[in-house]
């Protein structure tokens, strides 16, 4: 991404968060949902505005797992890894993944169409195994289902 | 004109809810046939998702699980009347898995719009804090104590006397702060609160408000629930709105109003601690305690930090007093406990009954066993964090002193079963893993230790699968002494009870270490 294209959303963000009590993590939200991710070169110029240092400002944005430094694919697909799916084969969609997009748990396909991620629990844990595909929840999700899901949403323009 | 109802429960949406929603409206369009269709929490009986229920002379007459194009026979068996079809379940309060619970917390959810006051008032709601607001604040505090009510988020610690403190403090911009963060595998009672009766959580907030003399409240709400953020917002909207929050609370005069702040996907963020960091805008590290949140908490003010079904549960106890809620429970382990089954179980949902009930009963009369059909070989329960249990310790009651005796928690409720394909050392690894990924850093038994914990458990397979029984030993005796140090050298219980799922492991099932059988107790 250049310049151009970051820089109106980061301004937005700071725009409306700045004046709240403990803004960075608005802020950082902000941006990330405007442009899909934290570009690396919108680190200073937040740390300036909040009057943070870069490293407070780096500090945060790698600590939280759903902050993202590179763009994502055009879909985000979430698998869920934790016990109560992992109890009923979640462990086969993630060879699924593999298959289908040459991804393992966490990465963007080849094509820039998919990004995959792991994360733990869904809240869906009674209808498990689950996975979130651009903001739905899935459960009851079989390997077979989840290829054809992936496919569909290959073939989907963005 | 009938009643329809339909779940927008996240975990019915899941399993094709919407759709079902959408053929039903079309479907009646077509036919000409009115239908008020009502949208709901999800009744926690998630087996029978998509669940539709209509309203009938003989009371709401339920059908699941509905697929969307099964929505024409419904309509031609003539389900609007409550006619028989092959998914006809009858009333939900007709099944025994709801009929033997004990709903206080969950009373609503699933049968109301959950963004509706007028839905809300006419089921009882506000009455509560109608109460509260003609009380003095030391008494709301001494009715929450007496009740017997201890957080639900899992260290179950009494909500009266941390909120006495609160109350205690002199301050003039106290905080009422809710952990909606549910980060346990297995759990999902807060998220279906959130969904179902979004209301219930703000008045429990406002009386806490009120209780302590706060007027700013903030939900910690993590990201992995877009869903609930949803309804939340527009319940707040709908609160503000009718005057229940903002300047003058009901009229009142105090004022009382509630954010929502989004998680960014942290565990640990659920650490109450933790997660104030992460209301200030930084890296969501554990604090040092003294000082406690009640006494310097959210931008070092006086805090109150609670769970969502803590706060939840204080409008019924207002409502209806103390002693009514005394009276559920067992021991000191009073109300109710919001179980979430899960996992490898057939009939998964959620179970609100009075404490004491054991976990056999719940596996089998309310879960009706494994999904798969293959036996249950062992459960964890109380999250990431929480011991496997065997089957020999089945008939354990649920109760924080009965569990805590044997080295587990119950914690937020959530048991996760596992059928007899489950591999031990692999779930052992596992909960390092999760830790290492976890971990806020802070301390080094839990940032290091874990690691070390994945790679110990890595040269016990290899030396099994070499034959190699002494180099297992060796390992073994590894991995006890870190979760030794893991759980005496850690600030706070993601580093000091990770161990709990390992040990419980190697102690019950030390067979898939390769170690010799267990001579107490076997599962299967
Ligand atoms: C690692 C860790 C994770 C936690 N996660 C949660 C959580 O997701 N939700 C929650 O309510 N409490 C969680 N807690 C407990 C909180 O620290 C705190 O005890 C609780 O929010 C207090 O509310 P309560 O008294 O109403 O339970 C967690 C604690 C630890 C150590
Ligand atoms: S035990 Fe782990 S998560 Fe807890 S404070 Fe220490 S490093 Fe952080
Ligand atoms: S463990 Fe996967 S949704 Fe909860």
């Amino acid at each position: 991404m250049s310049n151009h294209d970051w820089r109106p959303a980061v301004d937005r963000a700071l725009e409306l968060h700045r004046h709240q009590p403990g803004p960075l993590l608005l802020v950082l939200q902000a941006v990330q949902e405007a442009t899909g991710f934290i570009p690396p070169e919108a680190v200073p110029v937040i740390a300036n505005d909040l009057n943070l240092s870069r490293a407070e400002v780096h500090g945060v944005v790698s600590f939280y797992h759903d902050f993202r430094t590179t763009p994502p694919g055009r879909h985000r697909v979430a698998i869920c890894r934790a016990e109560a799916c992992q109890a009923v084969g979640a462990d086969r969609l993630v060879g699924v993944v593999k298959d289908r997009l040459g991804v393992e748990s966490h990465g963007t396909s080849g094509d820039g169409a998919v990004t995959v991620d792991p994360v733990y629990c869904l809240g869906n844990c009674a209808l498990s195994p689950a996975v979130m595909i651009d903001g739905h929840l899935h459960g009851r999700v079989s390997p077979e289902r989840f290829g054809l899901m992936l496919d569909a949403i290959r073939g989907n323009a963005p | 004109m009938t009643r329809v109802f339909v779940p927008i429960d996240a975990g019915a949406l899941s399993v094709g809810a919407e759709l079902v929603a959408r053929a039903i409206a079309t479907e009646a369009a077509r036919r000409g046939v009115t239908v008020e269709l009502i949208r709901t929490g999800s009744r926690g009986l998630y087996w029978l998702e998509p669940l539709v229920e209509v309203a009938t002379s003989t009371g709401r007459i339920g059908y699941g699980p509905v697929a969307a194009d099964a929505v024409p026979s419904l309509f031609d068996a003539g389900f609007l009347t409550g006619a028989p079809h092959a998914t006809r379940i009858g009333q939900p309060e007709g099944l025994d898995y709801l009929a033997r619970q004990e709903r206080l917390t969950f009373s609503r959810v699933g049968l109301i719009d959950p963004r509706s006051i007028a839905d809300y008032r006419a089921t009882g709601g506000f009455r509560g804090l109608e109460r509260a607001l003609e009380m003095d604040p030391g008494a709301i505090v001494e009715t929450v104590v007496e009740s017997g009510l201890r957080g639900r988020g899992g260290a179950a610690f009494p909500t009266g006397i941390k909120w006495r403190t609160v109350l205690g403090t002199t301050s003039d911009r106290k905080f009422v702060v809710c952990n909606a963060d549910e980060g346990d595998s297995g759990t999902f009672a807060d998220r279906m609160l959130m969904e179902g009766d979004p209301l219930v959580l703000i008045e429990g907030m406002t009386i806490a408000g009120l209780a302590v003399g706060a007027r700013h409240g903030v939900i910690y709400l993590r990201s992995e629930y877009p869903h609930a953020a949803r309804t939340l917002r527009a319940a707040i909207a709908a609160a503000r709105e009718a005057g229940y929050l903002g300047a003058s609370v009901a009229g009142s005069g105090r004022a009382f109003d509630v954010e929502i702040r989004m998680g960014a996907g942290a565990y640990i963020c659920g650490e109450e601690t933790a997660m104030l960091e992460s209301i200030e805008g930084r890296r969501g590290q554990v604090r040092f305690k003294p000082p406690l949140p009640a006494v310097a908490g959210l931008f070092g003010q006086p805090t109150v930090v609670n769970n969502v079904l803590s706060l939840a549960t204080v409008p019924i106890i207002l409502e209806r007093g103390a002693a009514f809620h005394r009276d559920y429970g067992m021991g000191r382990s009073r109300g109710t406990l919001a179980i979430q089954l899960a996992g490898n179980i057939r009939r998964g949902g959620l179970i609100e009954k009075a404490f004491g009930l054991t976990v056999r009963e719940v596996l089998e009369e309310f879960g009706g066993g494994s999904l798969s059909g293959r036996p249950i070989r062992t459960v964890q329960i109380g999250g990431p964090l929480g011991a496997y249990l065997p089957e020999s310790q089945f008939d354990l009651p649920l109760d924080y002193e009965a569990f805590a005796a044997v080295g587990a928690m119950v914690g937020h409720g959530g048991i996760v079963a596992f059928d007899e394909s489950v591999d031990m050392a692999a779930m052992a690894r596992w909960a390092m893993e999760f830790c290492a990924i976890e971990s806020c850093g802070k301390c080094t038994p839990c940032r290091i230790g874990s690691v070390r914990g994945v790679e110990v458990i890595d040269r016990m397979v290899a030396a099994r699968a070499r034959g190699d029984d002494d180099g297992v030993e060796a390992q073994a005796r590894l991995l006890r002494d870190l979760c030794e140090t893991m759980v005496s050298g850690s600030l706070c219980a993601l580093g000091g009870m990770a161990p709990y799922p390992v040990r419980s492991a190697l102690d019950h099932f030390p067979e898939d270490f390769g170690l010799p059988a267990a001579t107490t107790s076997r599962a299967g």
